[in-house]
């Protein structure tokens, strides 16, 4: 709970900072916030405290996902310094960030519908204005409208879901709505299968699954790229994690009649988005479909649902998260004039900043899922849990399309390293890139050594 | 809650409520769908979110649980804040492009 007020706390602090002229030392409060909030969560570890008469449950599954996200966005700060500093409104992106931070942990740990809700809405409402922070340029207005519309259009599905499922069941609260489903009162039983699945259609939206993805690379591609990787690391966490936690806990006694919708979402999913990622030539369009697709793995876990889903998915988004932070910061600094870069800027990478070229090479093969890395033990726990469920086929599957996926990273791994560059000057770096740089890599190998670490936990 | 409210809410069954906000809900999403003007579109999606308020509001009364109302506000207050940020941003393109219409924006592939 106390991750709530530290990081409300630090968001309206940030926009005091502007009348105070408090800038100078507000990037150092922010980071260590930041740490802070992971401390204090990880210190209530198997406490499960409830706070707002059952609104927020903080157990072990809610600690885990929202320390994660405090990490992830220490990261990221780290890695957005140089955005922040040249544009001239610092302090309302902070407390934009943080904000939609408060409501990435409510996402997490919600024990009531209108707290998910809620948590969305501060979330995305937030991100519709850094998308368009680029006030004249054209992409980013059209991501940001774009993004508004779909996420609008999301949170009507999912609302008009939650309507039908207070109906049946006269709670917003997940432990009531369980028992009364449970229990089996067939009376509304229509109704509720309406009320499950829109909701379903809703948050699929949020995570960008396919059928409802088509919003999800053009955003991607038209934002800033820090704002991008912030989309594509900690919305997706939070919003899968959302997901999960409605599901898996809520509706988990009537899977029968959604699991095969899930596993047709997955399936496409995963298809779709491999495919047609080999066909962008924009890096970042490229990266916006492999996050589909990663979302396509993660939908796997809720299709073969049992004890060890949910350490699997937290250790896939931690390295995923890692992995593609890395990624979108060495995008960012080749690609500063232009965003939208095609493979071929990434040309001799290796001959105008060794160390840029490693890291992405290493942040590309976990996205691959190349051992030793920590994406290959994501995948293979994913495809575990699959195959204890008795889901061979959509193991299968998922084992083919991540094949294609090796091919699409590969291209760009080829660029850096045998292909001439097209220029010889050396990309600037920032000594806080490189210092993040070096924590996601660490993180990745580290993850993928000592696997254990995180998949005993939850 | 006021009782007489409550029993005139109740003196109508509680399907045509749902048939009406679910009518009302289809003609948002197909106004999103199909309207080309971004006003427009912004008014359709207030519809999704006022359907499904008159259906809270409906399965609130006959429940006789006041949670399904309190819900009702929570929606108000973030569909106003959402549309504030939405002109906002509408605003922005305006004074880029001069139109509102959604067609302009096809600078990147759909």
């Amino acid at each position: 709970m106390n991750a709530v007020y530290i990081l409300s706390g630090l968001g309206i602090f940030s926009l005091l900072a502007e009348i105070f002229s408090f800038r100078k030392i507000l990037f150092p409060i922010v980071l260590l916030g930041l740490l802070a909030t992971a401390g204090l969560l990880v210190m209530d570890w198997n406490t499960g405290t409830s706070h707002f008469s059952n609104m927020l449950t903080f157990d072990n599954y809610a600690i885990a996902f929202s320390a994660g996200i405090a990490v992830i966005a220490f990261l990221w700060f780290l890695m957005s310094r140089d955005y922040f500093e040249n544009n001239t409104h610092v302090t309302d992106h902070f407390a934009l960030v943080l904000f939609s931070l408060v409501g990435a942990v409510f996402m997490v740990s919600y024990s009531n519908l209108a707290m998910l809700f809620l948590g969305i809405e501060i979330l995305s409402i937030s991100l519709y204005i850094m998308a368009g922070s680029k006030m004249t340029d054209l992409f980013s207005n059209e991501a940001s409208f774009k993004y508004f519309l779909m996420g609008s259009f999301a949170t009507g599905f999912l609302l008009f879901g939650i309507a039908l499922v207070y109906g049946v069941t006269g709670s917003f609260d997940l432990g009531k709505i369980n028992q009364v489903i449970t229990a089996g009162s067939t009376e509304f039983s229509a109704l509720l299968y309406a009320g499950v699945l829109l909701m379903m259609v809703g948050l699929a939206f949020k995570i960008s699954a396919v059928p409802f993805h088509f919003w999800a690379p053009d955003v991607y591609e038209g934002s800033p790229t820090v704002v991008t990787a912030f989309m594509s690391t900690i919305v997706k966490i939070a919003a899968f994690a959302g997901f999960f936690r409605l599901f898996a806990t809520c509706f988990a006694s009537v899977s029968g009649e959604w699991v095969n919708v899930v596993q047709v979402i997955a399936v496409l999913t995963l298809v779709v988005s491999n495919i047609t990622a080999v066909y962008q030539n924009s890096v970042k369009r490229m990266l916006a479909f492999s996050s589909i697709a990663h979302a396509g793995y993660l939908l796997i876990t809720l299709v073969a649902l049992n004890e060890i889903s949910a350490s699997a998915i937290l250790y896939y988004v931690l390295a995923y998260a890692a992995a593609s932070l890395a990624a979108f910061a060495v995008l960012h600094n080749v690609a500063f004039e232009n965003e939208n870069a095609s493979a071929e800027s990434f040309n001799g990478l290796s001959k105008r900043n060794p160390f840029h070229a490693f890291a992405m090479t290493v942040a590309l093969l976990s996205l691959a899922g190349i051992p030793p890395l920590a994406g290959f033990f994501a995948k293979y726990y994913i495809f575990t849990v699959a195959f204890e469920s008795g889901y061979v086929g959509i193991v299968l599957l998922a084992v083919v399309t991540s094949l294609i996926g090796i091919y699409y990273y590969f291209r760009i791994i080829i660029a850096m390293y045998l292909k001439a560059p097209e220029t010889t000057t050396p990309v600037a770096v920032t000594t806080m890139h490189n210092v993040m740089l070096v924590i996601c890599l660490l993180s990745t190998i580290i993850l993928g050594l000592f696997p254990d670490m995180i998949i005993k936990l939850i | 809650m006021n009782e007489n409210v409550t029993q005139a809410i109740q003196g109508v069954p509680l399907n045509y409520y749902i048939w009406l906000s679910t009518a009302l809900f289809v003609i948002g999403v197909l106004g999103v769908l199909y309207r080309k003007n971004a006003i427009i579109i912004f008014m359709c999606i207030e519809l999704m979110l006022n359907a499904v308020n008159v259906l809270l509001v409906a399965f609130s009364a006959y429940h006789g649980d006041g949670a399904g109302q309190v819900f009702v506000f929570f929606i108000m207050a973030v569909a106003a804040a959402e549309v504030a940020v939405g002109l906002a941003i509408l605003i922005v393109i305006y004074h880029n492009t001069k139109t509102t219409d959604i067609n302009v924006l096809n600078k990147l592939k759909w």
